[in-house]
């Protein structure tokens, strides 16, 4: 059995991304997605992985989902399509949604092909040769500025690629033909 | 985290895919189905960490951190495409953006 913590969180995060799939209201699917990636956080920092678990809150939780909210009172009239729910999809949705969760329980669960094995000891600090996992956000820097120094560049790269395309994008194209 | 196996933030990661597809399929709005893939996202990331974390190498959780940044810079080029798309059509329905089918 896992731990309380661990089944509180991920209870959490399945109830909140079950409301962002069921709900007709796209804000409140909104606020879903919030508590959903609040949980996802909540597991990286079970995971040891406290950095990206900041991260997510920051990045994902923050920044992200105030665009899209911003975006979704900007654009839609709450009310998702007034004539009748979709039941046709909704039946298709339901069905792939059971056939991957047997799937996912019956690979992880019942077919033993993941060792039940614990993570063991708290991984160290600091002392950790270089790659080794490490709680401390300095593991991120010592192999971000070593063996991932090009992908890191290409990142910031495609940053400013999003960031040019993204005004070029939100131009009113009305302006432009005056 | 002393009982808490492999297993058990692979089947969380696992099911949250699933609803991530599940929503997807199921809904109209695109700014929903938009959330839902990055739903399907976060789930993918949270396999990554979880293997980092239980195979004791730090590659995996480095690759999260940059699914991080590329998503954040697609969000703001996808939520762009949608407000321009609403400019021109006036709907963020799927089933009424079908010019490409017709």
């Amino acid at each position: 059995m896992p731990d309380g913590l661990f089944i509180f969180f991920a209870a959490l995060t399945l109830g909140a991304a079950s409301l962002l799939v069921l709900s007709r209201n796209a804000v409140t699917s909104a606020m879903g997605m919030i508590l959903a990636l609040v949980g996802v956080a909540a597991d990286f920092f079970l995971l040891d992985a406290y950095f990206l678990g900041v991260l997510q809150v920051l990045v994902y939780a923050g920044a992200v989902m105030v665009l899209f909210l911003f975006v979704i009172m900007l654009l839609t009239d709450t009310a998702e399509s007034p004539e009748g729910y979709p039941w046709k999809s909704a039946a298709l949705g339901l069905a792939v949604f059971f056939f991957l969760a047997a799937g996912v329980l019956w690979l992880f669960v019942w077919s033993g092909a993941v060792p039940g094995t614990a993570a063991g000891a708290n991984p160290p600090e600091l002392t950790a040769a270089p790659g080794e996992f490490v709680t401390a956000a300095k593991g991120f820097g010592r192999l971000l500025y070593t063996k991932y120094l090009l992908p890191l560049e290409i990142a910031g790269f495609l940053l400013l690629v999003a960031l040019v395309g993204v005004v070029s994008l939100s131009k009113d194209p009305v302006e432009e033909n005056a | 985290m002393e009982h808490t196996t492999l297993a058990h933030h692979l089947l969380l990661a696992g099911l949250l895919f699933a609803l991530g597809l599940t929503g997807v399929l199921v809904r109209r709005n695109l700014l929903v189905v938009y959330m839902c893939l990055e739903l399907m996202l976060t789930a993918a990331t949270l396999a990554l960490v979880a293997f980092s974390r239980f195979n004791r190498t730090m590659d995996g959780a480095i690759f999260v951190f940059f699914i991080i940044t590329v998503a954040a810079a697609e969000v703001a080029v996808g939520l762009a495409l949608i407000v321009a798309l609403y400019r021109r059509r006036g709907s963020v329905k799927s089933d009424e953006l079908t010019t490409l089918r017709d």
